[in-house]
């Protein structure tokens, strides 16, 4: 299905960098790159351009030159979306990329939506919904790691991964098909041991899975991070060595810090959205108590908890409070002022917490200790970015759908029900298994049980 | 050529698809007549002389809910009866019964000569007349001609039927039936797409040969269990015969396989497939040699006849290598076989030729059931039966087309699985092939169709009201039994005297109903049994209120096909224009031609991300569609 508009978006990344690339996908794509494009050798022309050349030149806005750059052509089909395309490389600077796609725009492009030449890709047959879905993935991975994930989706470790549970699973219900289609065959009862063992196994799988997707998750779309502590116990100092500059103001008098402040920073690989929050005390200054309140009302939703202590001065009633707010999050308790001479106790705040860690936030040493014990915490240390990894939340849904459907199985196994609901539960987890890799579970169970089993009259 | 007559319908084959196609036309107002090459064979069951079993049980119980003949049939002659995968839940429960093949037939007979409306014919069609694409009529090999608006194909293994024995080999229907060449040819020539496809069966023996003390007996179930398969039945089913288990050894097994290039199958002889699920004894042992026994089901065939059924033993083996293989298994040493096994290999039609109605795309009018459809089983040629002669009679009269959906019925998923689907093999129903098999089951068939069945004019006043009746006391329970409230001394009594941990308190009879361990009928001890309920309502109950949990998981699922049902795709919708689709989907769609993205969603080949552009598209044409308006 073609579409009938050209569309044209800044293909890179936004941000400062070296150059930038101004993509026009659709059958004007070549009329409006002939607009705004004029080739260095006068002798060339846009509309005679072959597939897969380049040509120097200048952009130009009306009359105007305005930058130069390299025009690089695709014809249809052999693009990206299987349409024209005309790939604009611009010098960086989100100014100048702009005025090229709004001298495209003025040509007659029209602005592309969100996916929108992925969307056309799936469209005109340049990849599955699954390879898009990983391509929509690697477009928004922020760190390293997380485009080599969207990768090992799109080189089938997924496949791979999800064929695993799937052939469990067959096999099972192959068993059970048979057990119950030919009940008078001698086909070996399903002893419930087994039929549990394999349920189990699939369930692990599963959980890998979407556990491995949780973590994942966290390198793509990063964390939000709260930051709470006694006043002056160092936050705002912990917010400016992670944000690089004084973000937020630091004084010595308490409670200076009075709204959850809000900054993304990266933090290794992973990106904390970190909210600095008014010191938490009792107080009787009404301004500064709503900021005490929207700080208990962080810790209870981020993902990630980074309390501070002072480790310069005794434990306090408020010290411990806040540890045992911590309990059940996750949660990171830095004893700050390390360089101070100990008067903390440390041990009183520990079984509230995943890690302490002793820190001097002054120091920029420390936050590569910080980094580390986040990373160890969230878990995206141990992932292997070659392993199998959901992508999408297509992918994950059906994950989710699948271990639910193995866990009602195995409930049904637990609670003495017949094997009719069990054997309905796993259909129920091989379809969503199956529709990931869009074949037919119940055709596979079928071939299964005839490959397996000698019944038949 | 002498013109005979004209009718709405002509069924041709009075086989199990043929007699209830026959029968539902001429119940809904159709002029109706059935041709059969013999009538000595109507209803004939040339394989095992039994109805029912594991999925195909409950096909039978959704032919008798719409008012076909099948479970009358088999009721009125069953000579055992048993309710296969007790202990294995209500939702795969599977009723069969053991049944006289002579008495099926006269029953069979006798019933379409009652049926008002319905002419029979013994005589073979060699000719369907086709005009403008669409069916005119019949020729019988007498040189008669039979106008007719609708045709219904029931014509089983005669259709261009060809015998195997060994390295022998003949033009043959089963039991003596000679084959149908002719009318073979004419299908081709009016373009129906035509395939070959095999079965086989095993010897008939003598019943004094069989040394039944060296077999494993194998009874009826205890007689105060059984059920009928019709709604209708009153009278008690009895257990008149018994079965016996007899194995395989190795010895058996050598003597197959050194003799094997003499069968015609491995010879390469057969050209037609045969079905997966009933293998020869020759497959067996090749694909399963680490098997060293396997099992054979010995059944009578009837009880004025002493030939019995060797089920599990089906062979195309030379009849020198069948004595020796069957004497040396222990309890045949001295076996006397009366008719040898064969294979049989036949003309049949590729299904996704034909719509969800069983009409055909290439001819219009023209309708396929059975094993011409690509199935084999009774049940299942009875169930395409009555659904084609529904339709054919419909069409004849003008009227709207019957589609089952899936969920409805094994009858839907049968042939929305032909239709959609194809078949590679006869296909036999089973019940892994129903998504919907928790709620699909044999004791709910009426529920689920016999308001259809009413509707079209194929359901009787006394069905009807039975039906009726039915309902009243299901509802009158579950009200019952939600409004009672069962108190904690006399429930604890109960359980503990029936062996159980009695539980910790009473509560509402329904609510406690849900425990796997509560039986409706220790409930009953306690509170009493409900108004006109029986053990088979009670049962039913009970497997509703304890299955609520799994049946609504299975309600989402058919919540959510529903929605996909609806998206419709419409007639002559170009696929080709789709160039995001791959290219195997874009064949498919425009083969099977699917009326639904829920239809197009089943095709093999036919991806989520086809389905994703295919509804896209669909979307998009429908827009266009709406701003055209």
């Amino acid at each position: 299905m073609m579409e009938n508009s050209t569309i044209a978006a800044i293909a890179t990344p936004p941000g400062q960098g070296g150059i930038a690339v101004v993509r026009l996908s659709g059958p004007d794509s070549y009329r409006v790159a002939e607009q705004v494009f004029r080739p260095a050798d006068s002798r060339k022309r846009v509309a005679d351009a072959k597939g897969y050349t380049a040509l120097y030149g200048q952009f130009a806005d009306g009359e105007e030159l305005f930058d130069d750059g390299v025009a690089l052509f695709y014809r249809a089909p052999r693009s990206y979306t299987g349409e024209d395309v005309v790939e604009l490389s611009c010098h960086g600077g989100s100014a100048v990329a702009r005025r090229l796609v709004e001298a495209c725009l003025a040509a007659g492009a029209v602005p592309a939506g969100p996916g929108e030449y992925t969307r056309r890709a799936m469209l005109n047959g340049k990849m599955s919904l699954t390879q898009a879905e990983a391509v929509m993935d690697l477009i928004s991975a922020g760190g390293r790691q997380g485009a080599a994930l969207a990768n090992a989706a799109k080189e089938g470790a997924l496949a791979r991964k999800i064929a695993a549970q799937q052939e469990v699973l067959t096999a099972l219900q192959a068993h059970l098909t048979a057990w119950v289609d030919f009940p008078e065959e001698d086909v070996p009862a399903l002893e419930t041991d087994a039929l549990r063992q394999s349920l189990e196994q699939v369930k692990a799988g599963l959980e890998e899975l979407i556990q491995n997707y949780d973590a994942a998750a966290v390198l793509r779309e990063g964390i939000d991070c709260a930051i709470v502590g006694r006043p002056n116990a160092g936050k705002s100092t912990l917010l400016n060595l992670l944000a690089g500059f004084d973000r937020a103001i630091v004084t010595p008098i308490a409670g200076t810090t009075r709204d959850v402040v809000e900054q993304a920073v990266q933090l290794g690989e992973i990106r904390l959205n970190l909210f600095d929050t008014a010191g938490l005390r009792e107080t009787d200054d009404p301004v500064e108590a709503e900021g005490v309140r929207r700080s208990w009302a962080k810790l209870a939703e981020a993902g990630l908890v980074l309390a501070v202590f002072d480790g310069s001065s005794p434990l306090a009633k408020e010290d411990l409070d806040l540890a045992k707010r911590c309990a059940g999050c996750r949660a990171i308790a830095l004893v700050n002022k390390e360089d101070l001479p100990v008067q903390f106790d440390t041990g009183a705040i520990a079984p509230y917490f995943a890690m302490v860690i002793p820190v001097c936030c002054k120091e920029e040493g420390a936050k590569k200790v910080i980094a580390e014990a986040v990373a160890r915490l969230l878990g995206t240390a141990r992932i292997d970015p070659h392993a199998a990894s959901l992508s999408g939340q297509r992918q994950l849904s059906a994950a989710l759908r699948a271990r639910d459907g193995v866990q009602g199985a195995l409930d049904a196994v637990d609670t003495g029900f017949g094997l009719d609901a069990v054997s309905v539960c796993v259909d129920d987890a091989l379809e969503a298994l199956y529709e990931l890799t869009g074949e037919n579970a119940s055709e596979a169970v079928i071939d299964q049980v005839f490959e397996t089993f000698c019944v038949g009259k | 050529m002498n013109h005979l007559g004209d009718y709405d319908v002509i069924v041709i084959g009075a086989g199990h698809a043929g007699i209830e196609a026959a029968h539902a036309a001429a119940m809904l107002g159709a002029k109706t007549a059935v041709f059969t090459m013999s009538l000595d064979a109507v209803g004939n069951m040339p394989c095992n002389p039994s109805i029912g079993g594991t999925a195909k049980g409950t096909l039978v119980r959704e032919v008798d809910a719409m008012g076909g003949l099948m479970g009358l049939a088999a009721d009125a002659t069953a000579l055992q009866s048993r309710m296969l995968n007790r202990g294995k839940g209500p939702a795969v429960h599977a009723l069969r019964v053991q049944t006289d093949r002579k008495k099926y037939n006269a029953w069979m007979k006798h019933a379409l000569e009652l049926t008002p409306g319905l002419a029979i014919h013994q005589a073979e069609v060699v000719e369907i007349q086709v005009e403008d694409g669409h069916v005119k009529g019949v020729i019988t090999q007498l040189h008669g001609e039979y106008g007719a608006r609708c045709v219904v194909i029931a014509t089983g293994t005669n259709l261009g039927g060809k015998i195997f024995v060994g390295d022998a080999w003949y033009a043959s229907g089963p039991d003596g039936m000679h084959a149908s060449n002719a009318l073979t040819d004419s299908l081709r020539a009016a373009g129906l797409p035509l395939r070959r496809f095999k079965t086989g069966t095993p010897a008939r023996v003598h019943r004094r040969s069989i040394d039944f003390d060296k077999l494993e007996r194998q009874p009826g179930d205890p007689e105060e269990t059984l059920q009928p398969f019709s709604f209708l039945t009153t009278a008690p089913v009895k257990n008149l015969v018994d079965c016996y288990i007899a194995y395989t050894n190795p010895t058996t097994h050598k003597i197959i396989l050194d003799n094997i290039q003499r069968s015609p199958l491995y010879g390469g002889m057969i050209e037609g497939v045969g079905p997966r699920y009933c293998p020869s004894i020759e497959d067996k042992v090749v694909r399963f040699a680490g098997k060293d026994r396997h099992p054979i089901f010995v059944e009578p065939c009837g009880e004025n006849t002493e030939e019995m059924y060797l089920q599990g033993a089906s062979s195309s083996l030379p009849e020198d290598v069948q004595n020796a293989f069957y004497h040396s298994i222990v309890g045949f040493e001295h076996l006397e076989i009366i008719r040898p096994a064969y294979a049989i290999e036949y003309d049949c039609v590729d299904p996704t030729s034909l719509e969800p109605t069983l009409e055909s795309r290439h001819v219009r009018g023209l309708y396929g059931a059975g094993q011409f459809n690509g199935t084999s089983g009774y049940e299942e040629a009875a169930a395409q039966g009555l659904l084609a002669g529904i339709n054919a009679a419909r069409n004849a009269l003008g009227k709207e087309q019957l589609v089952l959906p899936r969920q409805t019925s094994y009858l839907g998923t049968l042939v929305d699985d032909l239709v959609t689907k194809g078949v590679m093999d006869p296909y036999r129903m089973m019940t892994s092939r129903s998504e919907y098999r928790l709620t699909l089951r044999q004791d709910n068939a009426d529920t689920r169709l016999t308001p259809i069945g009413r509707e079209y004019g194929l359901v009787s006043d006394e069905r009807w009201a039975r039906y009726q009746h039915t309902s009243q006391v299901l509802e009158a329970e579950r009200a019952r039994l939600h409004a009672t409230h069962v108190k904690t001394a006399p429930l604890q009594e109960a359980m503990t005297a029936a062996g159980l941990t009695p539980a910790q308190q009473g509560g509402l009879a329904d609510e406690l109903l849900r425990r796997p361990e509560i039986s409706y009928s220790l409930l009953a001890g306690v509170i009493g049994w409900g108004e006109g309920v029986t053990p088979m309502l009670a049962e039913r109950i009970e497997t509703e209120i304890k299955y609520a949990g799994y049946i609504a998981r299975q309600d989402r699922m058919i919540r959510d096909m529903a929605r996909r049902e609806k998206t419709l795709i419409p007639d002559g919708f170009v696929y080709d224009g789709l160039t995001g689709l791959t290219l195997e989907a874009r064949e498919k769609l425009n083969k099977i031609r699917p009326r639904s993205l829920g239809q197009a969603g089943r095709i093999p080949g036919v991806s989520p991300s086809d389905l994703a552009q295919l509804s896209i598209a669909l979307a998009a044409a429908q827009k266009k569609e709406a701003s055209h308006d």
